[in-house]
Parts: structure tokens; sequence; C-alpha cells
């Protein structure tokens, strides 16, 4: 793949389809990547996955076999019953022998209808569960493995794209599991029974309907391979009309003032009638390939009947083995039809597996160590050295950081904005690895913890301040699911955001709305500081999160932090220097580097960058 | 379309009478002679049955994926219009599931459905009236048999048509679940709260399994039922025709016949009621759509352009409430801003300032009083000739993953280069320049492949480039260092010069940039001066933006 250029690539060639349209700017390659891969890989990997899906259930998808033979046999049953009928019970009833045949015949067809309907229902029902539970874990799987994987991974494939796979994939899956899989099966079956039972009734009659055989499976092979590349185009398709949708809707606030309307709908245009061709194309070779297997049926029952007759005629066979020779034939390229619809679902279904095992499949840049260091009590020491880290290949935003912050120290971070501050607060909180170096907390390297001692140790409150839909309570206990009321009343109390929960129409249960639309910028700050302050971290990181607060605010959590930050290790990244002067000891960065390094007092009476900072800062006030 | 459809049927249907006059003809009479025309007849007409069906299909599937694409895009620029007041009700994952899952359902009933419901129904009531015609006393009896499938069939779709609306709304929810645990991953991540986000996905997956399993315990019994009846027909049938035949009221060849048109129906029932399940759901993913649609959009387009505007921007009595049950954020609020002056707004974290501010580019519409630009009423002008009078920078920079350029001249598409330029001097976000790709990188989703200063700045300088009559600042230098805040505000004094200017600030050096300073509390406007006579009179107003607590009392 086409990696890191550092210049706009000269031919479009370069670059993906989707990235030609200049308005979306470039970025480094990573995206839907994953489909660019060989089919034989990506066939491979979603049907270990669908075998993987399958496992647990093997017993019951047994049993259901079993069901479905029954309900076959029962299904099959009823046209040789009536053969039966015909050929046995009438000429007795012509003769006047009594209509005990009939009867006994007629039982018989009663019969294998109560038991097709007992045997379909129970498929319905376990086959229609089980496909909800298959469904169920596939969900509950992506979903978790989406939330393991690192922030790098997400930087590239976007929220759209974890969106379209969670969703529209998914209920691609689903649509197969409803209908498709019935379809299926039943229709394999008709069709090994049926053949059977042709070939059993008459073997040249017989032999004469399997001459379709060949021309259905070339059919079949035709619509699996042109399918198999439509459908992947349709999932890639629909990835854009999703991704464009949710941004839109995201900013829409930006949208409207800015009057974008028109260009979105440009864009949007353009993204949905890709999906739109794509859905066309699969609608055609559908139009193709149903009416084809109808040809097929429909020629090969006319040379039946042409030869049947042919051969009635000349007294080979009765006219009670052609009549059922037909009605087998109905029964087998009836279904066949639909079979085509089902195994169409099964197609664009395999395409959407072929994305999710693909997903599946990425593994965690920041991974969990395999050999777990077991962490003594947390005391929050923390180490950098020589770490060295770069977003984009050949830009080094740290170029090698020394770093000891002692535990309990509160360390504030200072510089120009871009200087690499929310980097290292990144680092610390294991959203990237280092490039080089080691990043280290109580001694042992990040590397070595696990995911959960590392988040119980370390929690960031990051600058963009994330608020779920959900109840103020709700988004202050994310913080420590656990915690009681009263829990989240203190938190709240000791950063200053009490008094205007109270004020809200249901206090501390009035909905946030869509990302804490219902709050102001101010308002989400305090909450999402509240829920750092619960989760009560041994090393807490502070990114800009008291830059949208008013002074009067600002200065009640700096005195609560006074309290808060006394006995753990803090990094506290702030523009503004009031937040700073509280702190043991300040860094100023530049690009990525430590220029000056000491006590708050001490920096302002040397006189150097942090110095002028400050100055700087008093003048900004009143 | 239909018609084809209808031939299609129509033909399909002679092919069992065809085969009836070969078993009576050429089989039972001896009639050889007649055995090779019919063979060809019945080979013509089955070419020409697959033929009407591939035409049929061919015309439909432009049709319907036309239908599709063009309802999403109707939907879209529907919701584009919303005001923000729907989309903050709105939950992003049923917008999505409208957008996506609603609109390929309906797709697929089209595509499918509706026809094979029209062909199904036609073909029943085509083959029943066959039935009738062939030996009547068994035609009825098939009669009677549709009865009580008509009579479940409408039980079951009520239940249907409510229980696919739960899994509809269902899926929509679980939908909002993903959007948030992908967009806000970097703070689940940081809070290591992975177990409790998949607890709640699990909570709405488990939720949506229960809807969907009794839909599949529904529908089973719907389906066995609709494949017993035409059995149990089937076994009547049988019987009395045999004993018809035996009375030799009917020739065996009109028995086969029979039976044979009758088998020609299991399929069509059996399958009306996968067909009706997708009808009812077609119709629910239709209403869910048609609640977007049929929502008015309660911010449109006045009647008057805004030509060459100066910006004289005047509140009038201004007061605004975000639901019509509760109380008033905003009140009484009454301010005059002459073209080419800048006013302060400083309040408390949520004392309004955002909404006042919202409130002049119509993101949402006051509910009293009245905003004028130039005299005119914002709500007598064009959405366009207001929105492009008017630029504002949020208070959270709201970026797109389209690259830095396009971000910069969204509110003006055919800046030059040397206007995108001046702009990003202005906002010191020359950095931009510096991006791998200079400005035409990709930002990345929400701008997160820059630094929060980044982003502010960038979201400033898109301001700037509009080069608007009435500029908006929401607290847009929050996230700068003081050097750079420093020289963003020396830049923006010359820009402040020429417009009309509302700059929000919680830093008195934000404030020096304006001639004059409003001071909002409980929701109305209590003074108006200067930053030197509030700072001197108001001891409100030093509270807020005073640097040491002690000075309040000196
Ligand atoms: N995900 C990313 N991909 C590529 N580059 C990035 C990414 N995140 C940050 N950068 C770049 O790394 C540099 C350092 O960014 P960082 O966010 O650490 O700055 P910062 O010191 O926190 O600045 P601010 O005060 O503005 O928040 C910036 O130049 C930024 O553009
Ligand atoms: N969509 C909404 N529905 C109901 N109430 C809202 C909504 N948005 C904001 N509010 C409330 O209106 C008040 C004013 O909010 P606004 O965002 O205007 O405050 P602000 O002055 O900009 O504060 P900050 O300085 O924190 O940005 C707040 O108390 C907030 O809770
Ligand atoms: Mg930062
Ligand atoms: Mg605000």
């Amino acid at each position: 793949m086409t990696t890191t250029q550092q210049t706009p690539p000269q031919s479009s060639t370069d670059q993906p389809a989707a990235q030609q349209d200049s308005w979306r700017g470039y970025a480094e390659e990573g995206n839907d990547e994953l489909s660019r891969a060989t089919t034989v890989r990506l066939k491979e990997q979603s049907r270990k996955l669908l075998g993987e899906l399958l496992r647990p259930y093997h017993k019951l998808i047994w049993l259901l076999v079993v069901i479905v033979v029954v309900e076959n046999a029962a299904r099959l049953a009823v046209p040789y019953l009536v053969h039966l009928g015909i050929d046995k019970g009438i000429p007795p009833i012509l003769a006047g022998e009594g209509s005990k045949t009939l009867l006994t015949v007629v039982a018989a067809v009663f019969a294998s209808a109560l038991i097709q309907a007992a045997a379909r229902w129970l498929f319905l029902m376990r086959s229609g569960r089980l496909g909800q539970t298959i469904l169920l874990g596939l969900r509950r799987r992506v979903f978790d493995h989406f939330q393991r994987l690192s922030p790098s991974f997400h930087d590239k494939y976007t929220s759209g794209r974890v969106i379209s796979r969670l969703t529209s994939d998914v209920d691609v899956i689903d649509e197969m599991l409803e209908t498709g899989f019935d379809g299926l099966v039943t229709a394999l079956l008709t069709l090994i029974g049926t053949s059977v039972l042709l070939l059993t009734l008459d073997v040249k009659l017989g032999l004469l309907a399997l001459l379709s055989f060949p021309a259905l499976f070339l059919l079949t092979a035709w619509f699996r391979r042109r399918s198999a590349i439509v459908y992947r185009r349709t999932r890639e398709a629909v990835v854009l009309v999703i991704v464009h949708f949710v941004e839109s809707m995201t900013g829409i606030r930006a949208v409207q003032a800015f009057r974008r309307e028109p260009r979105n709908e440009e864009i949007f245009w353009g993204v949905n009638d890709k999906y739109r061709e794509a859905n066309l194309e699969s609608f055609r070779i559908n139009a193709i390939f149903m009416p084809s297997i109808k040809g097929v049926g429909n020629i090969t029952i006319v040379a039946i009947l042409a030869y049947g007759g042919w051969q009635a005629y000349h007294g080979h066979v009765t006219v009670g083995v052609l009549t059922a020779f037909l009605l087998y034939l109905r029964q087998f390229f009836e279904p066949l039809q639909d079979i085509s619809q089902f195994y169409n679902t099964f197609l664009s279904a395999s395409a959407a597996l072929e994305k999710l095992s693909g997903v599946l499949n990425e593994k965690p840049d920041v991974a969990e160590p395999v050999q777990p260091a077991q962490p003594t009590k947390a005391r929050g020491h923390l180490q950098l050295r020589n770490v060295q880290f770069s977003y984009v290949d050949g830009v080094a935003v740290l170029p090698g950081l020394e770093l000891d912050v002692p535990a309990g120290q509160t360390l504030a971070l200072v510089g120009t904005t871009g200087a690499g501050k929310t980097t290292i607060a990144k680092l610390v909180a294991r959203f990237y690895d280092p490039t080089g170096g080691h990043v280290m907390l109580d001694g042992i390297d990040l590397r070595k913890l696990t995911e959960d001692d590392l988040r119980e140790r370390v929690v960031m409150v990051t600058q963009e301040n994330f608020l779920f839909t959900g109840t103020v309570a709700d988004n202050i206990r994310f913080g420590k699911p656990d915690a009681t009321m009263d829990e989240i009343v203190e938190a709240a109390k000791v950063i200053g955001a009490h008094d205007f929960i109270m004020a809200l129409p249901d206090g501390y249960e009035t909905p946030v709305a869509k990302r804490g639309s219902r709050l102001s910028a101010g308002q989400r700050q305090l909450v999402a500081f509240a829920r750092a302050f619960l989760a009560d971290p041994a090393v807490l990181i502070l990114d800009e999160a008291t830059s949208s607060l008013d002074i009067p605010s600002e200065r009640l959590i700096q005195r609560a932090l006074r309290t808060i930050l006394d006995d753990r290790t803090a990094i506290v990244i702030a523009h503004r220097l009031s937040t700073v002067e509280t702190a043991d000891r300040v860094i100023v960065l530049e690009h990525g580097r430590i220029i000056e390094d000491g006590t708050p007092a001490d920096l302002i009476t040397t006189g150097g960058n942090y110095a002028g900072l400050h100055q700087a800062w008093e003048d900004s006030l009143a | 379309m239909f018609s084809t459809a209808m031939l299609g049927v129509a033909v399909g249907l002679t092919v069992p009478l065809v085969t009836r006059a070969i078993i009576d003809g050429p089989v039972t009479r001896h009639e050889i002679d007649l055995l090779l025309p019919l063979a060809l007849l019945a080979l013509g007409l089955s070419i020409s049955e697959v033929l009407l069906v591939w035409a049929r299909r061919w015309a439909q599937s432009r049709a319907v994926s036309d239908l599709e694409a063009a309802l999403r895009n109707d939907l879209y620029i529907r919701l584009q219009a919303l005001p923000m007041e729907f989309h903050s009700r709105w939950q992003s994952g049923q917008l999505l599931s409208r957008v996506t899952a609603d609109l390929s359902t309906i797709r697929r009933f089209m595509g499918f459905g509706l026809l094979f419901l029209v062909i199904n129904v036609l073909q029943l009531v085509v083959v029943t009236i066959l039935l009738l015609r062939l030996y009547w006393p068994l035609g009825i009896v098939v009669l009677v048999a549709a009865a009580p499938i008509i009579v479940v069939s409408l039980k079951f779709e009520k239940k249907y048509l409510a229980i696919s609306r739960r899994v509809q709304d269902q899926q929509g929810d679980l939908a909002t679940r993903i959007e948030e645990s992908a967009v806000g991953f970097r703070v689940i991540k940081a809070f290591g709260r992975r177990e409790h986000v998949k607890q709640q996905f699990n909570g709405g997956a488990v939720k949506l399994y229960d809807t969907s399993v009794d839909k599949v315990r529904l529908a089973s019994r719907f389906w066995t039922f609709l494949e017993v009846i035409p059995n149990l027909t089937l076994v009547i049938v049988l019987l009395l025709g045999a004993l018809a035949v035996g009375r030799e009221a009917i020739t065996l060849g009109t028995l086969v016949a029979f039976i044979t048109l009758m088998l020609s129906l299991i399929w069509p029932v059996e399958s009306l009621g996968t067909i009706l399940a997708m009808a009812q759901e077609a119709m629910t993913s239709a209403d869910r759509i048609s609640e977007i649609l049929d929502t008015e959009s309660t911010i449109t387009d006045g009647p008057d352009e805004l030509v060459n505007p100066r910006g004289h921007l005047r509140f009038e009595h201004v007061s605004f409430r975000f639901s019509p049950d509760s109380a008033d954020v905003l009140r009484d609020i009454n301010l005059d801003l002459p073209p080419g002056t800048t006013l302060a707004l400083v309040g408390a974290t949520g004392s309004g300032k955002t909404t006042l501010t919202s409130l002049v580019p119509r993101l949402y519409d006051v509910t009293g009083g009245r905003i004028t630009i130039d005299g005119h009423d914002v709500r007598d002008l064009t959405l366009k000739s207001l929105r492009t009078a008017v630029a504002s920078a949020f208070d959270d920079p709201t970026l797109f993953s389209m690259s830095a350029r396009e971000n910069i001249t969204l509110g003006r598409p055919d800046a030059s280069e040397a206007d995108v330029q001046q702009a990003l001097e202005i906002a010191q976000a020359t950095f931009a320049n510096d991006l791998p790709w200079g400005l035409d990188t990709r930002v990345g989703e929400q701008g997160m492949s820059l630094s929060g200063g980044q982003r502010q700045r960038l979201a400033l300088a898109r301001a700037v480039l509009a080069r608007p009559a009435v500029l908006v600042l929401d607290d847009t230098l929050s996230a700068l260092d003081v050097h750079t805040e420093a020289l963003v505000e020396e830049a923006l004094r010359n820009v402040l010069a020429a417009t009309t200017g509302i700059v929000v600030a919680h830093r008195a050096s934000t404030v020096m940039l304006a001639d004059q300073v409003a001071l909002l509390e409980n929701g109305t406007i209590t003074h108006v001066g200067t930053h030197a006579e509030l700072l001197a009179t108001v001891p409100a107003y030093r509270t807020l933006l005073a640097a040491e607590e002690e000075e309040v009392h000196a």
C-alpha cells in the first residue's frame, strides 16, 4: 500500500478511490486497508470466523439438521402419496372394490402434513433463536474488539467505519440468519431428496431431469463470483455514506452556521450514488440469475413432459408416475427461485463477514503484556526514559524526553500550543507506546502492565471532554461505576459543580442530551472533572481541564486541587498559569524538549521562558 | 413493470393446462400427433415466461435503487435543514438507523416483496378461479380454506407491526450506543471503562435479542400455520376428488390437473408469510422515515435578502427559552452594536453567553423580542444571506475529517490562496502549512490529529476568513498559551475594527479587544460599559475577571 508520502501524490492512482476527492485531503493510508488484501485470505478469514461463531452450537445445529430432514421427508412424501392415491387408490374405487386404499393414503397425507408442520415450527423457532444468539455473540465480540484496539487504530479507522461495521454489516448478517439459513438448508435437502426420489420413480426420466444440474451449477458459480465482488463493493460504499452522514450530523452546528449544506449535499449525493450503483448492480445480477434458474426449470419440465408423455403413450410409465414426476419437478424448481434470493443474502452476508473478520484480526498496537508484571500498591512514581515519539514517520513530536516525577508530586506542563504536552499525557496514559525509550510507573514499564492495572492507576481528563447520552449522574458515575449517589454528589460538591446541577430541572437526573449539548461548555468541563475526581487514581492527568471555566469556578477548583492532589501524582497541563502556580514543579516544553524545569517560584526568579509567560499572563488579567 | 409481471404469471399458469392437455390427449386418448405441438407450445410459453421475468426485474432494479437513493438524499437534505433543537433532541443512532437500515428494508420490500406480494395474491386468486372452473365442488373446498388464512393474517399483521417497530427502535438505540462508544472511545480508554461500556452495550444488545426472539416466535407460528392449511386442504381434495373420479364425475386428468394446480398454490401461500412480514417491516420503516420527513423545520428562510450588510446588530427585548415548558434562559436583552463596534460578553459559566450568540445566526430562534441586523429582523432574512453576514467561532472547534483547507474555507469556498494565508496569519495558524501535505492534509475526525490549540486556531481562521459583517467569537482563545493568545489578539484587533463583533470572554485580555463590555447575569444584561468602568463600579464583574480574590476586597 502507499504509505507516508510526504508530498501529495502526483498520480491519483496511488490513492484509493475514496481519497481522490480533493476535499477529503490526504492522510496516511489506513482506513479500509483491510478490504484490499487478497480475496483468498479474506474468504479464509471469514470462513474461519463463521466456524468460530457456529462451533459452540454444533449439537443444536445437528438437531436442526435432523428436524429439517424430517420436515422435508414429510414434505416430499406428499406428492409421492398423491401419486399412490391416484395410481393405487382410484382403480379399486372405479372397480367398485371400496375406498380402503384411498383412505389409508389420505390418512398418510394427513399425517405427513402434521409432521411437516410440527417439524417446521420447531425448526423456525430453534433456528431463529440460534440466529439471534449468534448475532448477539457477534455484536458483543466485535464491539469488545473495537474497544480493545488502540487509539492509533481508531485515529485512522474513524468512528463512522466502526459504526457501519457494527450496524450495517451486522444487519446484513442478521438478514441472512433470519431468512437465508432456513431457505438454504431446505433448498439443499429438497435438491438431494428430490433427485433421489426422481431416480427411484423412474430411472430414465430421473436422469433426464438430472441433466439440468450441470446448468444450475454453472449458473450458481457465475452468480457467486459476480456477487462476491459486487457485495464487497456495496459494503465499502455504505461505509462512506455512513461516515459522511455521521460527520455532518455531529457537526451540524458548524454545517448550518457556515452554510455548508449545498456542498454537503453534493458530497452526500456522490457517496450515496456510489452505493446506489453497487446496489443496482447486485439487483441486475439477480435479474439475470433468477430468471435463468427458472428457465432451466421450465425447459426441464417441458422435456420431461414431452419425453414422459411419449413414454406413457407407449405404456412404459404410468400416468401416476408422470404426474408425480411433474409435481416433484415443480417442487424442486419453485423453491430454487427463492433460494437464489436466499443465496443472495448469504453472499451479501459473507461480504459483511469478511469485513468483520478483518476487524477482528486487527491486533492492538498497544498490546496487552504476555507476562504481565505484578505491580505492588500504586505509589505513582513516573519515569520517562529517553522517550521518543512521532505520529507521522519522520516528524518527531518528542525527540527524546527524560523526566522523573516522584510519587505525590504535582507537575505542571506548560509550553506553546502544539509543543507536545498532550502527547506526553497520552504516552503516560498509554494511548500510544513510545517509538523509543520507556515510560515507567513505579519502576515497571507500562508495556508490562495489564490494561486494568494501568487504568486503575492512571486516569486522564482529556482536552475534549466527551459526555455520553444519559443523566448528569450517569456521566459522573462513569469515573467509578459502583459509586453511590452520595459519592457522586460529594465529588460534584468538591469541584463546585453541585450548585449548577441542582439548578437543572431534574438535578442529577437531568439528561445531558446528545454529547452533553444540554449543558454549557463550562458545565460540561465541570462534569468531566467531577468524574475524574470520583475515579480517584494514583496518577491524575488534567489536560486543559479548566480552560472553559470562569475565573471564580476555576479558583474553586484550584483550591480543591490543593487537597485532591496532595497525596497523588498529577500532571497538570494548563495555559492558565493560576492552575500552574499550585504545582510543585513546572516544566516548560518547546518542540517536545524540556527547556526549563523547577518550582514555579524558582523559575520566576531565574527569569527565563516561564517568567516571561508568567508576566504575560499577569498582564492579561484585570 | 406490473404488466410484464402479470403476463409472466399468466404464462406460468398456462403450463399446467398444457400438461393436462398432454395427459388427457396424447397419453389417455392416444392422440400422439398432438404431443409434439403441445410440447413445443409449452416450451415457447416457458421461455417467454423467463424473458418476461428478466425484463421485469431489469426495469425494476433501476427503479428501486433510484428510489432508495432519492429517499436517502431527501432524508439527508431534510436533516441538514432541521434546527439545532431537533438535533439535540434526537439520538444520533436513531437518525443513522433510519438512513441505513430502514431504507434497506424498504428497498428489499420494493425490490422483491411488493411484487411477490402482488404476484402471489394474484396467483392465488387466478388459481382459485381456475380450480372453481375445473370442478367447482372441490374449488369451494379450496375457497373455504382461504378464510382462516385471511383471518389469521390480519391478526398477525397487527402484532407483527408492533413488534417490528420495537425491534427497529431498539436497533436505533443500539446504534446510538455504538456511535458514542466509537466517538467517545478516548474517554472510555482514559478511564479504563471498557467493561462498563461493554455492559451497557450488552444491555441494549440483549434487549434487542429478546425482542427479536419474540418476533421469531410470532413469525414461526404464523408461517407454520400458513403451511398446514394448504396441506390439510390437499388431504380433503384428494379424498373428495378420488371419490368424484370413482363416481366418474370428473376424469382422472382433471383430478391430476386440479391437484397440480393446487400444489402450485402451496409455495405462494407459504412465502406469503415471509412477504407479509417484510411488508410490515417496510411499513414501520416508512413510518420511522416519515417522522423525520414530516418534521416541520421551525427555522426557515425569510423573504428578504441582506445586501451589503453593514452589520448594525440590535437585540430588542430578546428573551429565549429552550422549550416552551422550561424557564427563560435569557430575558429582556437589549443591546445595540453599531457597525464596526465590538462587544465583549462576560458572564459566569452557564450564564447564557453561548445561547445569546447562537441566536444571531438563528441556530435557535428568539422566543420573545427580536434581533435585527441593519434594521431587518433576522427572521425576515434568508438563511443564506443571514449566515453569510454572521460567522462564528464556537466554544468547541467543530472540525471535519476533510483537508485543512476545506475546513478553513467552509464559510467561503471561493476564497483565494492569499485570503486563506491571511486568515491563517491572523489566527496564528500557519502551522497548517507545515502539516505533511500542507493545507491538503486531512485533519482527522473532529480534527483529532491536531493539538487542542491548533484545532481552535483553525476554527478561528475559518470564522475570520468568512469576512462576515458580524463576527462572533465564543471563548475561542481558551486553549492557547499566553504568548500565542497575545499574538492572535493583536491581529484580531484589526479584523474587529472593520466588523461588528461579539467576543465571549473569561479573561481580561480578551475583553480588551472590545469597545464595550456587557455583563450577563441571571439571564439578562445587567451592566454595559467599558472594561475600566465596570471593573471600578461593578463588584460582580470584578469577581468574574479579577486576577486575585483579594483584589476584590482591596
Ligand atoms: N493523532 C495525531 N496525528 C498526527 N499528529 C498529531 C496527532 N496528535 C497531535 N499531533 C501533532 O503533534 C504535535 C503535538 O501535539 P500535542 O497535542 O501534544 O500538543 P499540545 O502541546 O498538547 O498543544 P495544545 O496546547 O495546543 O493542546 C502537534 O504538532 C500536533 O499537530
Ligand atoms: N439545549 C439546551 N436545552 C436546555 N438548556 C440548555 C441547553 N443548552 C444550554 N442550556 C442551559 O442554558 C444555560 C446557558 O448555557 P450557555 O451554553 O449559553 O452558557 P455559557 O454562558 O455559554 O456558559 P460557558 O461559559 O460555560 O460556555 C446553561 O445553564 C445550560 O445548562
Ligand atoms: Mg494539548
Ligand atoms: Mg459557552
